[in-house]
């Protein structure tokens, strides 16, 4: 039995009262919404807020539907250059509410229609009633993981703590002030591939934060989120206008295919113990701008569970540029990727086991992005 | 102690509870609903699973004040009267149980998926029930029943 230490609920029913809230009691007060994060983190005494913020009565954070992009966020970032860019105030984006669940996310049409990578993550989420629960603002928020750190408090006493909760030593590096738990969310890997920017309301008002630059390599606390700030939607950037010149509506069919009849395709691959319930210990999104031909405009991958930072794989653009998805093709981006990932023992599975499947989970996410 | 009000298996419940408490803690300390089970406690075996609004979600893991207003559904409520639910009937049939601890939570689980989809394949069945950990079965005897239960309720 795991009871949760006191505290007091609220139940606002919009962002500014929740903001208020959150600001005026400062680090006693933390925000919930499915509470599959929290609510285990407090019954380890990981965390032991006096006030829970819930956000579930708040109607605006809710809602994924296409909206008219306020022309701040350009295209993803699968192509560096201009190809894929929305283009310009016209371009959409698909708006996508943080309460929103991870099953409703997974099962929405629009979103496996255009973000496949997307939908197959916040499918992979823990198990089913989690992600009934979950929700993807919560996801992106999530707390970082180590085998040190989610444990209960009589597990962590027991070995003195560690230096991201109640403690002064890390268990994994053995040296050094930095934590290194890894980033574990299903979701923002495939976010900041495609390109996403991120709503944070707070006290002084809104801002939107691209997700490429929304984690930091710090385990303690990996975003760049303030505890007084509640993320409150996400943007992701729809492959520009229709490919026969004239523009669609928002809710036109054939949004998707992008000027100049690039074709943005993106796939996810989770390596996990249990085929449910586990957290990944590694992952890999990658997203592609296809010409008709089959030769990229632009391709981007992303490699998390690592670290505290999701990682942006470097020097894919200049393997993929202009090539297709032939094998050998795929095994040089395989091989640059696993050049750039050093996996730590903060997860309970074999760091060099972990490292030598990250060409293998780049190598098949790639083969289903060919497949696609 | 606060006063939460709760529409659990159609009848309108309200309980004295600690601010802290769970939906699971509500039900079983407050409401003496003891079907549902306090397992790892912390939302990874699914054996407190029960069913809100239609969809299974994990009670041990709610706060009690996210179910207020909404429609509760625990093991205890599956059955009309003295009539078992198809599906537990089944279960019995089939072997599905064996110690039983998983089982109120593998009902929820169950019902909820035919209560949407009627006719699940089988691989549709295995990924509902994928946040439920049986330590006895191996499971296939439990897919069995749901099966049988989904091909009864088709009849």
């Amino acid at each position: 039995m795991l009871r949760l230490p006191p505290f007091q609920y609220h139940r606002p029913r919009t962002i500014e009262e929740a903001v208020s809230l959150l600001h005026e009691h400062g680090p006693d007060a933390m925000p919930i919404a499915g509470g599959t994060d929290l609510m285990p983190n407090m019954k380890h005494r990981l965390f032991t807020p006096a006030h829970v913020v819930s956000l579930n009565g708040i109607d605006a954070m809710r809602g994924i539907e296409v909206a008219t992009d306020r022309g701040t966020t350009g295209g993803g970032s699968a192509s560096s250059g201009s190809p894929a860019s929305g283009d310009g105030p016209s371009a959409h984006a698909l708006r996508i509410g943080a309460l929103e669940t991870l099953a409703d996310i997974s099962a929405n049409p629009l979103v496996r229609r255009h973000f496949t990578g997307l939908a197959t993550a916040a499918g992979l989420v823990a198990g089913p009633q989690l992600r009934n629960m979950g929700t993807i603002g919560g996801n992106v928020c999530l707390d970082t993981r180590c085998t040190y750190y989610n444990q209960t408090v009589f597990w962590r006493g027991a070995l003195g703590y560690c230096l991201k909760k109640d403690g002064e030593v890390c268990h994994v590096t053995k040296v050094g002030k930095k934590c290194v738990a890894a980033h574990s969310a299903d979701t923002p890997p495939n976010l900041i591939a495609l390109g996403a920017t991120f709503t944070l309301a707070g006290p002084t008002g809104t801002r939107e934060i691209a997700a490429s630059d929304f984690f930091i390599t710090d385990g303690i606390w990996n975003t760049r989120r303030a505890s007084d700030e509640i993320l409150t939607e996400i943007r992701i950037p729809l492959m520009g206008p229709v490919s026969n010149g004239q523009r669609g509506g928002p809710d036109d069919d054939r949004l998707g295919p992008g000027a100049g009849g690039l074709q943005r395709r993106s796939a996810y691959r989770k390596l996990r113990q249990r085929n449910s319930i586990d957290f990944p210990l590694l992952s890999v999104a990658v997203v592609g701008d296809f010409g008709q031909d089959g030769s990229m405009a632009g391709l981007t991958g992303v490699v998390s569970a690592l670290g505290a930072r999701p990682r942006v794989l470097a020097g894919w653009d200049e393997i993929a540029a202009g090539e297709r998805l032939r094998p050998h093709v795929i095994e040089a981006l395989a091989d640059r990727a696993r050049a750039q990932c050093r996996p730590l023992d903060n997860i309970i599975v074999d760091a060099e086991w972990r490292r030598a499947m990250v060409p293998v989970q780049v190598r098949r996410a790639l083969e289903e992005l060919a497949g696609g | 102690m606060e006063v939460v009000r709760l529409r659990v298996n159609g009848d309108d419940r309200a309980c004295g509870v600690p601010a802290h408490y769970t939906l699971l803690e509500t039900l079983r300390y407050g409401l003496g609903l003891t079907g549902s089970k306090q397992g790892c406690d912390k939302g990874d075996c699914g054996a407190c699973t029960v069913i809100v609004d239609g969809r299974a979600v994990l009670s041990c893991i709610t706060p009690v004040w996210e179910a207020e207003g909404k429609d509760v559904r625990t093991v205890e409520g599956l059955a009309s009267g003295t009539e078992t639910h198809p599906v537990q009937d089944e279960f019995d049939l089939n072997g599905a149980a064996q110690c039983g601890f998983c089982t109120p939570g593998i009902l929820c689980s169950s019902v909820a998926l035919l209560d949407r989809n009627p006719s699940p394949t089988r691989e549709e069945i295995r990924t509902a029930l994928a946040g439920n950990l049986c330590r006895c079965t191996g499971y296939a005897k439990i897919y069995d029943a749901v099966e049988a239960a989904a091909a009864r309720l088709g009849e």
